[in-house]
């Protein structure tokens, strides 16, 4: 495809929308006659309710009742009507199925009300007695019974190669470490939000705050038992979400069946504590043996991870698959544990298990080339993997060389010494690190529509998401270029259940999946485009094929003579006042399963550490992206800015605390969840290497929203080091760990 | 959140008239902290007597060449008060380092004073905390402790003061000036602030029936060498885990008087005169700073999780020190 729209620093299309407060959030809406839901939440981690005592939150005058698990309305309760498109193997959480307690700050009734005020007020007078249970949310203590699960999330961790023990045994240099990543919660800007509302005959509409409106429609159906048909979602806009949208909160189901029972639209949306009742990026143990021989050719890897799941579903992800991604080494022996505790099921969170597994993985490496005296740079050089170990599969494309080369000349890398604490500043001690990630990018079957009226305007539509990363805008560029029209005359549809079909947004595939469909539903219509023209009287396009012309700014004209043209409304009036539509379902694209196709990254970090006060200041940050054809470098550009942001985060920062005692997470607020602040961001420089990738999609294009953050925290760790010569082995690394 | 009941207040007389008749009954200034805690149901007055519109937002030199600042002045026209910046910058230098710029722009002075302790349990109805309910127990103590404090801590309580304002007045020796039933008082900052002992729900010596109506800040400002030095787990937005508030007067390489406050590690702001006198007539040296730092350390005690704030104290207190005396001394 020759770029004409795509490849631009095109403006989001909807930013206006955004910062005028045009674009309408799944709170923001109302609906006549509405009334407001407030969850409380459980007090205890594990038990029984003895008794739930509504009467007070009854007697105030608007309060429109109180649902708990002893007035629930009975509808389908089987556990395999809960499950979604993104739940892990095992029972999922359904809310006020009974007076069980599964997990601290569990939703154990909705109290609704004529307004919001009077709906939070309803639930602090809602009486509970509990029975307590013992319960295990201590991750350390529990970790003795870690188990295979039967099936995992993630994909299963690849069979050993080589033979990992003998040549462990035999390295002549050789590390054995454990690194460990903590609970960290998603919170989004948005929190989420469900507006049901109870139709006529049967018929549901409701918005929500989702990654995927259709996964929203399917649960709904199935746990009301409806017809999908009568289930309508609608979410124009997500305020981020990280992976917290991926499966229908219990706000959804909470807010339907209030609206059912009432008879009348019910709104619930949670708190910012709230927000952490619910998935959470899993607490993450890894153990790494590492061998090398004296010259930092990487000989046995071993590496064991231990990942915390809920007692009631197995949700894993891949940690544990890097090596074989990453490296080039002969005999490598893996394995991904499950640490069961009393708390909520973890859920994916921006490139999860890469976050985690490359975090501990170029920690671990960066102290094996420490130990064999090699610049940690040149040591993944000098291992560099030519094909994806695990799958035995040639990459569809690799250009992470090209980012060592371009990211280690941008930040000045040859300079750099290898010995730690040897660059000072006055108090500081400067410290230089390196990590590189992958992330992969796949492409999942996904539908669109595009339909070209008249008067030359085309829209186009798919039920995705935008949650942040720029669907609209990217949607709309493929779109534009694909039919040869100006930016201004596309719309993008997305977020509405009634759409063509989509995968969940996430794991970075949106622009690789529906973007791919948006091409072969435009280049259909392309085809009839061309049709038309060649109607049109004495066209001089009347024995062109579509490889013979262009179709650009309004026009379609011969490659080898431009003058020869038809524009595309003469054309379309050959259509006889019907608009051209054109449906598609795109199947990832053949012979793709022959390669790898993965997104790379290579991170370079410069930190400042105050050497009696442990503070630590990141003050460069230089990131190398090979992600294949970027769509569009501005929206491309802030996707990666915002990977570097959170790992900055993750690195220092970010950490929901359990209290063993309570079995409860202590920090539930913006105030002592710390995310990092505009003065925690210095220097952040993002290139794009240039890489074609003719395998991955009809694209080339690798989808960003994961690989900005992979290498990030891992590479301020080892800054860290290098400046002040300690390894912190737990993240975050604040500043007591440096005192 | 709990319904109430609203009032504005015409004059000083008649709000403390108004509270004094009712038991339930809270000022409300900025509002910043009173509406967070009673939407998540820590704080519940029932009636809220609005104080906003009282005269007392002017800051003016007193009699004695000191200054005034109203109770209801705002923490952003304090801190870019000219005379505050000028005479007293470690003031506004120590609200600066606090909250963000929206939020100083509504809190007002007397209620920074009177903030609520951030800790986790107290923000959290659903966990035992003798500071909200008295005699449920202290679930920091034995739980998560890491922002809590390690000085002048008490079996019942841990919980630390967490203005910034009052750590800088505390080293400027300010004196809070209040308005009862009875009439005026003047209390010292030193005793404004409590320990916890076995009463930690009350934070103040205040009592319920009076009013800040000022903060008299003495003639002395040390603007020659001052530093507030605030360590906490991000670069701005977070309270802190150790802050100081460190003042010298120089006499040559001689210091003749040092002023040392530290926030973040005790239920008031923590300053010990008597160690403060070790530095008069002192050499200014690192060692001499050291010494003083181990000397308001004593006693410290640590919960595990805060323990690294013994060790972080002692050595802010030095570098703040230095700072305040390698500072280039304005004309
Ligand atoms: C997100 C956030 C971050 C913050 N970060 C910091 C920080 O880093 N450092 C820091 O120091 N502070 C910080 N703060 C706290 C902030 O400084 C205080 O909330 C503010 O100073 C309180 O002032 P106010 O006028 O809003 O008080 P209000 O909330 O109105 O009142 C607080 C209390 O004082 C009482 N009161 C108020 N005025 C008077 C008076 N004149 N006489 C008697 N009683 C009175 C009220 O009854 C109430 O009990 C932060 C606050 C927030 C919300
Ligand atoms: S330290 Fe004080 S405020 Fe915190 S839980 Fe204990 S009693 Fe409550």
């Amino acid at each position: 495809m020759i770029g004409n729209q795509t490849g631009k620093p095109v403006n989001r299309v909807d930013g206006r929308l955004k910062v005028t407060g045009g674009a309408k959030y799944a709170a923001e809406f109302t609906a006549p006659n509405m009334a407001y839901g407030f969850v409380v939440n459980s007090k205890i981690a594990k038990g029984k309710i003895k008794s739930i005592d509504t009467s007070k939150a009854l007697a105030l005058d608007g309060v429109l009742e109180v649902f708990t698990h002893e007035n629930r309305p009975g509808y389908v309760w089987g556990d395999k009507n809960y499950q979604d498109k993104d739940s892990p193997p095992g029972s999922p959480f359904r809310p006020l199925y009974d007076n069980e307690v599964q997990f601290s700050m569990q939703p154990i009734a909705l109290v609704v009300a004529e307004t919001y005020e009077l709906a939070r007020y309803g639930a602090i007078l809602v009486e509970v007695e509990y029975e307590n249970y013992s319960f295990d949310t201590d991750f350390e203590k529990n970790i003795k019974q870690a188990y295979i699960p039967e099936k995992y999330k993630s994909s299963k961790p690849p069979e050993p190669w080589g033979n990992p023990d003998e040549a462990l045994a035999n390295a002549a240099v050789k590390i054995e470490a454990e690194y460990s990543h903590p609970s960290e919660h998603h919170n989004p800007i948005e929190m989420h939000a469900s507006l049901a509302i109870w139709e006529e005959g049967g018929k549901l509409t409701v918005y929500d705050k989702i990654q995927g409106v259709q996964n929203s429609q399917q649960y709904i159906a199935n746990a009301f038992g409806m017809q999908q048909e009568d289930v309508h979602v609608i979410s124009p806009f997500v305020g981020g979400a990280f992976g917290s949208g991926l499966r229908p909160q219990y706000q959804l189901f909470l807010a339907v069946l209030a609206a059912r029972e009432l008879k009348r639209p019910v709104k619930v949306v949670l708190t910012r504590q709230q927000m952490f009742s619910f998935g959470h990026r899993p607490k993450t143990v890894q153990k790494f043996a590492l061998g090398a021989d004296t010259d930092g050719k990487l000989k046995a890897v071993q590496h064991d991870a231990f990942g915390e799941t809920s007692k009631f579903e197995d949700y894993s992800e891949n940690v544990v698959i890097w090596p074989g991604v990453l490296y080039n080494c002969d005999n490598v022996k893996v394995s991904h544990k499950l640490v069961a505790l009393d708390v909520y099921t973890p859920l994916d969170m921006r490139a999860p298990g890469g976050t985690t597994g490359i975090y501990g993985l170029e920690c671990a490496i960066d102290e094996l080339a420490y130990k064999a005296g090699v610049d940690p740079l040149e040591f993944r050089k000098m291992n560099y993997s030519e094909k994806d170990q695990n799958e035995g599969k040639p990459f569809s494309s690799k250009e992470l060389r090209e980012c060592y080369r371009q990211g280690a000349e941008k930040f000045g890398w040859e300079k750099r010494s290898l010995e730690p604490r040897s660059m000072k500043e006055g108090h500081n001690l400067i410290g230089w690190g390196f990590a590189q990630g992958a992330w992969e990018a796949t492409q999942k079957q996904a539908a669109a529509k595009a339909v070209l009226t008249t008067d030359g305007k085309l829209t186009v539509s798919c039920a995705t998401a935008d949650i942040g990363t720029g669907t609209y805008t990217v949607m709309s560029q493929i779109a534009a270029e694909t039919v040869g029209l100006p930016l201004e005359d596309v719309t993008f549809k997305l977020g509405d259940s009634s759409l063509p079909k989509s995968p969940l947004q996430g794991g970075s595939w949106t622009v690789s999946s529906v973007g791919s469909a948006v091409k072969l539903v435009c280049d259909k219509v392309r085809e009839k485009l061309l049709q038309l023209a060649q109607q049109v009287a004495n066209s001089p396009l009347a024995n062109a094929t579509l490889d013979d012309v262009n179709i650009e700014d309004g026009k379609i004209s011969l490659k080898n003579d431009p003058a020869k043209a038809v524009t595309i409304k003469e054309a379309l009036v050959q259509s006889q006042g019907k608009s051209i539509e054109e449906n598609v379902s795109s199947e990832p694209v053949e012979g793709q399963q022959k390669y790898s196709p993965y997104a790379h990254s290579a991170t370079f970090v410069e930190v400042k550490v105050d050497e009696d006060l442990g503070t630590v200041k990141v003050t460069r940050v230089v990131s190398a992206i090979a992600g294949g054809r970027i769509i569009n470098p501005k929206t491309a550009r802030s996707q990666i800015l915002g990977g570097v942001v959170w790992g900055i985060g993750a690195a220092m920062e970010e950490e929901t605390v359990m209290d063993n005692n309570l079995g409860r997470f202590m920090n539930h607020d913006l105030d002592k969840y710390h995310v990092p602040v505009n003065a925690d961001v210095h220097d952040i420089e993002v290139i794009f290497v240039e890489e074609k990738d003719d395998h991955v999609n009809p694209l080339g294009a690798k989808g960003l929203g994961e690989i900005g953050i992979v290498s990030v925290a891992p590479a301020i760790a080892n800054a860290i080091f290098h400046a002040t010569g300690k390894r912190v082995r737990e993240l975050p690394i604040t500043l007591d760990k440096l005192l | 959140m709990r319904s109430f009941t609203y009032n504005k207040a015409d004059d000083v007389a008649a709000a403390v008239q108004e509270v004094s008749a009712n038991q339930e009954a809270k000022f409300i200034a900025g509002g910043t902290n009173l509406l967070d805690l009673m939407k998540i149901d820590v704080m519940k007055p029932r009636h809220l007597i609005d104080i906003t519109h009282l005269a007392l937002k002017t800051i003016e030199e007193t009699e004695d060449g000191g200054l005034r600042l109203g109770a209801l002045a705002t923490n952003a026209d304090t801190a870019y008060n000219e005379q505050v910046e000028k005479r007293y910058p470690l003031l506004s230098h120590a609200i600066l380092a606090g909250a963000t710029g929206q939020l100083r722009n509504m809190a007002t002075d007397g209620g920074n004073l009177l903030q609520r302790t951030r800790c986790y349990y107290f923000y959290d109805t659903d966990t035992p905390c003798n500071k909200r309910e008295p005699g449920s127990g202290c679930s920091a103590i034995k739980g998560y402790n890491r922002d809590l404090a390690i000085l002048g801590t008490s079996e019942y309580c841990i919980a630390t003061h967490p203005s910034d304002m009052a750590v800088a007045l505390a080293a400027l020796e300010a004196k809070i000036r209040v308005t009862g039933p009875d009439g005026d008082r003047v209390i010292p900052i030193a005793e404004f602030h409590r320990l916890p002992g076995d009463t930690p729900h009350i934070d103040s010596n205040l009592q319920p029936n009076e009013i800040i109506t000022a903060i008299d800040l003495p003639a002395k400002g040390f603007a020659n060498h001052y530093t507030y030095m605030k360590l906490r787990d991000r670069a701005s937005y977070a309270f802190a885990l150790v802050s100081v508030a460190a003042a010298l007067e120089m006499d040559g390489d001689t210091i003749k008087e040092a002023r040392i406050a530290l926030g973040g590690v005790a239920h008031k702001p923590w300053r010990l005169p008597a160690a403060e006198a070790m530095l008069s007539d002192q050499k200014a040296t690192k060692e001499n700073f050291r010494m003083v730092a181990e000397a308001y350390l004593e006693g410290a005690k640590g919960y595990g999780h805060n323990d690294f704030k013994i060790e972080l104290a002692k050595r802010a207190v030095v570098r703040a020190l230095q700072q305040a005396l390698e500072m280039e001394v304005k004309s």
